[in-house]
């Protein structure tokens, strides 16, 4: 058990290194002459060098590289510039609402996707398995960039239900939630039936109904039990897919999250702050995963104890 | 049952192919602005109206087409090549150079989804080479680690040995005798991948990241759509259900191909 988690630890610290140095290498890529791409053409030629210096662009690449590194370790990550303000700031202000919209993104799913796969699981080859796996289909193809104009339309616009826009109430989570988290839905109730299907032929569950314990019991306490390691694994994957669904969402809804900071940074040409965030939502994810593989370690004796 | 399944979503794969291809040869106007036709309805003569500058809608999903598959064709032809090689020689070479390419894909696999991509074309600027590049970078990871990951299974195989036995060179076995083996589950997570980078161009355009105007994106469709939902429907909603038809078409003729070709892969 220890030493799968330090392994663990230690190609995580080798992960978080190199997404580190792949952050740091972007703003090479910008075309040209970053440091003017930024400032616009009307800058002068003191105003590049002092900006140039002031990113530590006009030193060697692995100098600037070791900066970089030194200065995350110091919870230093530079100035907006175009804010001004220091971006460790911005990223406070701003990551809350994210992780807000990603929790309840992850709630809808779940939520969707463990009835309808559980339905689908026991009444297979009916048509409950069929409709939810239509809707599977459905939500694996949708667009979150489409769904979402597509339920303002409906629920805001035309009936009036919820807040088009904004962070102002939970009412205003609502939408966003069930666009960010139909995806993921999808693909979890695929993960849920086949699961399940898989459990529900095992030994375990015909003694279970065998002593004549009543099918909910052996459904919720047997089954589904069972099948919630290898759904927790895809879960804790798929995380990084509503991650990133989260910055279109937050484009869609107004949502005053990280996603919509990228966004604004990228248009403004604000590269430090743009690299900071996808730093910021990158090594969540890494986190995330490190944690799903350690609870996974920990909920299954056979992998605890198998080390 | 089974037929229609197959032939409904093979149609209009054609469809879009044929779009893509033919376009510039058809007599389309998708840049044509007619001012007294802002946000006209579909009718009989346009039967999917215009948009807010007075261009027929279905011009531009015809443009919209070329678009998506333009990027599509290139993302996948560069991903699935890069991928298969990188992963394929990783396992079969082995030793350090495995290790060092693991720990790279760990590395480009820690970066969620889409916004990898995001922050590339973001920092190249907007333009269709851009988006192609963006999302190579993003895909040839999938197609590396299944590549490696299916080489591993097959690299001690009687066959295999029989080959190296013979004294045959690396790029012929690689060639010969592992590759065929690959074929099926790489052509099924390339299905799949279609489905994904479609969506992703058209994301990308959408956060107005991808192609530039005038040139028509479904997604840049849908974005410019959304300002006019009350007043012009249609004009989110054909952009919407031409990606979502595409998208599902490749979708189901992907869990077709999966379960002919008999491929066990992760769900999705």
């Amino acid at each position: 058990m220890l030493f799968t988690f330090f392994s663990r630890l230690i190609s995580t610290l080798v992960v978080v290194f190199g997404v580190i140095t792949l952050v740091f290498l972007l703003i090479h890529l910008v075309p040209g002459d970053p440091v003017e791409a930024m400032l616009g053409e009307s800058a002068t030629p003191t105003d590049l060098e002092a900006l140039r210096h002031s990113l530590g662009l006009d030193q060697p690449l692995f100098t600037q590289w070791w900066q970089y590194i030194t200065n995350l370790a110091h919870g230093n990550l530079g100035q907006s510039l175009y804010t001004r303000e220091p971006i460790s700031d911005m990223l406070l202000e701003r990551f809350p609402a994210t992780l807000e919209l990603a929790f309840f993104g992850l709630l809808v799913a779940v939520l969707l996707a463990l009835p309808l796969g559980s339905i689908a699981a026991l009444r297979k080859d009916t048509v409950y398995d069929h409709g939810a796996m239509v809707f599977s289909l459905l939500g694996v193809s949708i667009p979150n960039f489409w769904l979402g104009p597509m339920l303002i339309l409906l629920f805001s616009l035309t009936l009036g239900w919820l807040p088009v826009s904004g962070r102002e109430n939970w009412l205003s989570l609502i939408l966003p939630a069930i666009t960010l988290g139909t995806a993921l839905s999808a693909i979890l109730a695929r993960m849920v039936r086949s699961t399940l299907l898989e459990v529900l032929n095992e030994d375990y569950i015909r003694t279970a109904r065998a002593k004549g314990l009543g099918e909910s019991g052996v459904i919720l306490h047997h089954a589904l039990r069972n099948a919630s390691l290898p759904i927790i694994t895809v879960l804790g994957l798929q995380l990084g897919t509503l991650l990133g669904g989260a910055v279109i969402t937050e484009i869609i809804f107004s949502w005053p999250g990280i996603g919509q900071l990228t966004i604004e940074s990228i248009q403004r040409r604000d590269y430090p702050v743009v690299q900071a965030c996808i730093l910021l939502i990158s090594l969540s994810y890494v986190l995330v995963n490190t944690l799903t593989d350690i609870l996974y370690a920990w909920l299954d004796p056979r992998v605890r104890y198998s080390v | 049952m089974f037929k229609y399944q197959i032939v409904i979503p093979s149609f209009i794969l054609l469809l879009w192919v044929m779009c893509a291809i033919l376009g510039p040869w058809l007599p389309l106007s998708p840049n044509h602005i007619i001012l007294p036709n802002i946000l006209e309805s579909p009718s009989a003569v346009e039967w999917l109206g215009y948009d807010d500058l007075g261009r027929p809608i279905l011009d531009r999903l015809i443009m919209g087409a070329q678009t998506s598959f333009f990027v599509a064709f290139w993302v996948i032809i560069v991903s699935v090549t890069v991928g298969t090689l990188v992963g394929t020689l990783s396992a079969w070479l082995g030793g350090y150079l495995d290790l060092v390419i693991v720990r790279i894909m760990d590395v480009f696999l820690a970066f969620p989804g889409i916004l990898l991509a995001i922050a590339l074309s973001g920092i190249l600027g907007p333009g269709v080479e851009n988006v192609v590049f963006a999302l190579s970078i993003v895909g040839w990871v999938g197609f590396a680690r299944l590549a490696r990951a299916q080489t591993l299974s097959v690299k001690n195989r009687e066959h295999v040995r029989a080959a190296v036995a013979l004294g045959a060179k690396t790029p012929r076995i690689v060639r010969y005798h592992i590759m065929p083996l690959l074929m099926a589950p790489l052509i099924v997570e390339a299905t799949f991948g279609i489905a994904g980078i479609v969506i992703a161009e058209a994301g990308l355009s959408f956060l107005g990241l991808g192609v530039q105007p005038p040139t028509a994106s479904w997604g840049s469709m849908i974005r410019d759509g959304s300002a006019y939902m009350l007043v012009a429907p249609h004009m989110v909603l054909a952009p919407g259900l031409t990606l979502l038809l595409v998208v599902l078409s490749v979708n189901i003729l992907g869990d077709k191909l999966r379960d002919f070709l008999d491929v066990k892969t992760r769900e999705m």
